[in-house]
């Protein structure tokens, strides 16, 4: 029993470790392929590394309460909630993570729990800034929530399932089962959700540098900012992971994963690069137009 | 341009300081009826846009001399008024009624060179110096090297090359140099001769 | 060739009580509990000579510059950040706050309102911090060494580690400034955060010395 419950654990850690790393060494090259599109040279690949290095030997840090030391806590643990939950490759003893029925709308509660502890912990640290930034970046994740549930709601009636492995084993068997091609309509919503979802142009403006600097991380520094870094790394891999398992066909060996989500992830840099940034309120009109149109006619046609 | 500078010679008293072209001309106006010359000028003169407010202190004659320079875009040329105000209770009707913008030169005008302009919005608040407790620095008998080196650390070593000792040097060589350059040449020899002509 | 170094009186340091004006803080009384009343600490790196390197390692090849052009100098920091001097190349990105960054780079002329704000702003960065001084006029002055506005010696206010000469010094001579600081950083001697810590009031006597309206902390945390 306790040798099983050690596996689990060990099974579990080596799991985090691999999209741990995976998720620093993604930031990194996209980072070089945003500067090679740029016109420069950019910094080396695993300059994400040498960052969390940094930030974990400086050596003073102000708390500004437990609210403000919980955030990334909270923040974290999303990340890996979110992660734990969705297999990594399908039918792996060791990345095919835990499942159980109806996960899938743990996995998006999660999405949003990360989102609301780091809030709350910006909060606390009482700079207006991060107030704003809080605030326009709540506001952006409920917009963009809206067409993803509507997609999530189609894939549910369209597999008759709530568990993320369970969706994923029904689009095996050939790249046509996949939820792209057997419901394109809930594929678009939801990419064009992703869009939002990855927080980068141009959905980025809660994270304005120039304008609020970098919203709610503002007073965020060492250590702390060291937890929110290391989280983004989680969070953006597992959301890429998620995504390939919901409408891409999940993977079945790790080289495959690894190119299905450099792809997703490349399409939101492609659009980062090339359109600039939108006003809150222009990017909520926008979600609850095209992207929510297309999520409403997935589950009506589901529904049929 | 003749006209305007005949109508403020005959309404306001103005004097022609200088003209310098047809679209350049500087006036001075006694100084209680600077404001309204410089609102005739916008209304019926055709200058509607105010360049800038600024001042020279002639503390040989006593005053502050304002400067109002006026721009009509419409033709193309500009005007200067010149303000003699006295220097010891400096003060000066304020414009602030015809150009909003006007209020900030005043400000400047009132911490700079301590020139006050009653009722216009905000005059007394600091605009560069915050804190500031001495005369106002732009007047001349302000001395700003002995404030910097009384205030700041200067740091020690620090030379300076004066230009025109330096342009001296180069190009006007001292008496000391050109009898050096002569014995020089003396000791050479001519070609022909013994040291210097074989090569 | 003209040498006034003799007319300059000699200042010694640190400054005489007497010569302090009178300047003393107004902070809102409303305020008053609210701000952090220590004196900073200086925190010595680890005594692990291979944890100490390592440190000193990351903290060379991740630079976080403060993005606040305080004079100047911005205009060469600009050129820096795009694509043809691109720093990111060596690990060195823009924060927008002094609390993500590590290098304050001073650029140019401080007068005494900027001065007042780079005070608060450098108090605010954590330790280990930087400073780069940008130009002549962070060295003895430079064009405006007989201005009474501005100040002529910037390590008298807050400590720095390395100056970068010129008026304004290109990108190619800030690269190499850059580098000199990584140098430095590596072999442990950039403890600016230190040494601000302990000779903190010489550093407080000679900011009080010029800045008069002192409504903020005594040191802004």
């Amino acid at each position: 029993m306790m040798r099983e419950y050690a596996m689990t654990a060990l099974k579990a850690i080596a799991s985090l470790l691999l999209v741990a790393n995976y998720g620093l060494l993604l930031i990194g090259v996209m980072v070089k392929i945003v500067a090679r599109v740029h016109g420069r040279f950019g910094p080396p690949v695993w300059q994400p590394y040498i960052n969390l290095a940094k930030l974990l030997s400086m050596r003073t840090a102000i708390s500004h309460g437990v609210m403000y030391y919980l955030g990334p806590v909270f923040r974290l643990t999303g990340g890996i909630g979110l992660y734990l939950l969705i297999p990594v490759v399908f039918g792996s003893s060791w990345l095919g993570n835990f499942s159980f029925a109806g996960d899938l709308l743990l996995v998006m509660y999660f999405i949003f729990f990360g989102m609301l502890g780091m809030a709350l912990g910006a909060a606390e640290s009482g700079h207006p800034y991060s107030a704003i930034g809080v605030m326009r970046g709540l506001s952006q994740n409920t917009a963009s929530e809206l067409p993803f549930a509507l997609s999530v709601i189609a894939l549910a009636v369209q597999y008759r399932t709530l568990s993320v492995t369970g969706i994923v084993a029904a689009q095996q068997g050939g790249v046509l089962n996949w939820t792209l091609f057997t419901n394109p309509l809930a594929t678009a919503a939801a990419m064009l959700a992703f869009l939002g979802m990855m927080g980068r142009s141009p959905f980025d403006l809660h994270l304005a540098p120039q304008e609020i600097p970098v919203g709610p991380p503002t007073e965020y520094h060492s250590s702390y900012l060291f937890m929110m870094s290391f989280n983004r790394a989680f969070f953006a891999s597992a959301k890429l992971i998620l995504f390939m398992d919901l409408f891409f066909g999940g993977a079945t060996s790790i080289p495959q994963m690894i190119v299905k989500t450099f792809l997703i992830m490349f399409w939101s840099v492609f659009v980062g690069v090339c359109f600039p940034r939108y006003r809150v309120e222009q990017s909520v009109r926008w979600f609850l137009k095209i992207p929510a149109l297309l999520g409403v006619a997935a589950v009506l046609l589901q529904m049929l | 341009m003749n006209e305007t500078i005949l109508t403020l010679e005959q309404r306001f008293g103005a004097r022609l300081e200088a003209h310098r072209r047809d679209s350049l001309v500087f006036v001075s106006v006694p100084a209680d009826r600077a404001a309204q010359a410089v609102a005739w000028l916008r209304d019926r003169g055709g200058f509607t846009h105010l360049v800038m407010i600024s001042c020279v202190d002639w503390i040989e004659r006593g005053t502050f001399r304002l400067l109002y320079l006026l721009s009509s875009p419409q033709e193309r040329r500009d005007i200067g008024v010149y303000v003699d105000i006295p220097r010891d209770a400096p003060s000066m009707e304020s414009i602030h009624h015809l150009w909003a913008g006007a209020k900030v030169y005043q400000r400047e005008l009132r911490e700079m060179f301590g020139i006050d302009f009653p009722g216009s919005p905000g005059v007394n608040d600091p605009m560069i110096l915050e804190g500031w407790h001495d005369i106002p620095p732009m007047r001349r008998d302000f001395d700003t090297l002995a404030y910097a080196e009384r205030t700041y650390y200067p740091r020690e070593g620090r030379s300076t090359r004066d230009p025109a000792a330096d342009t001296a040097e180069r190009v006007y060589p001292t008496d000391e140099e050109l009898r050096r350059g002569i014995a020089d040449l003396a000791r050479r020899t001519y070609p022909g001769g013994s040291k210097d002509g074989e090569s | 060739m003209t040498d006034d170094t003799q007319k300059m009186p000699k200042h010694r340091s640190p400054v005489p009580e007497e010569e302090l004006l009178s300047g003393d803080s107004f902070l809102d009384p409303a305020e008053e509990g609210l701000f952090c009343q220590d004196r900073p600490e200086p925190v010595s790196p680890s005594r692990v000579k291979i944890v100490r390197d390592f440190c000193n390692w990351a903290q060379a090849n991740s630079v976080f510059i403060l993005a606040f052009g305080t004079g100047c100098g911005a205009i060469e920091m600009r050129p820096l950040f795009t694509a043809r001097y691109d720093i990111s190349r060596y690990g060195m990105f823009p924060r927008p706050t002094p609390r993500m960054s590590g290098l304050f780079i001073i650029g140019g002329y401080a007068s005494v309102k900027t001065i007042k704000r780079i005070v608060r702003s450098y108090e605010q960065m954590q330790a280990p911090k930087f400073v780069m001084g940008l130009g002549s006029c962070t060295v003895n002055g430079g064009m405006y060494w007989d201005s009474y506005n501005t100040i002529k010696r910037l390590d008298h206010y807050i400590p720095v580690d390395v100056y970068v000469a010129g008026c304004m010094p290109r990108p190619e001579s800030l690269i190499a400034g850059f580098a000199r600081l990584k140098e430095l950083i590596r072999a442990g001697k950039a403890e600016g955060a230190n040494r601000y810590a302990k000779d903190f009031e010489w550093y407080k006597r000679n900011q009080r010395r010029i800045i008069t309206d002192w409504n903020m902390p005594e040191h802004n945390w």
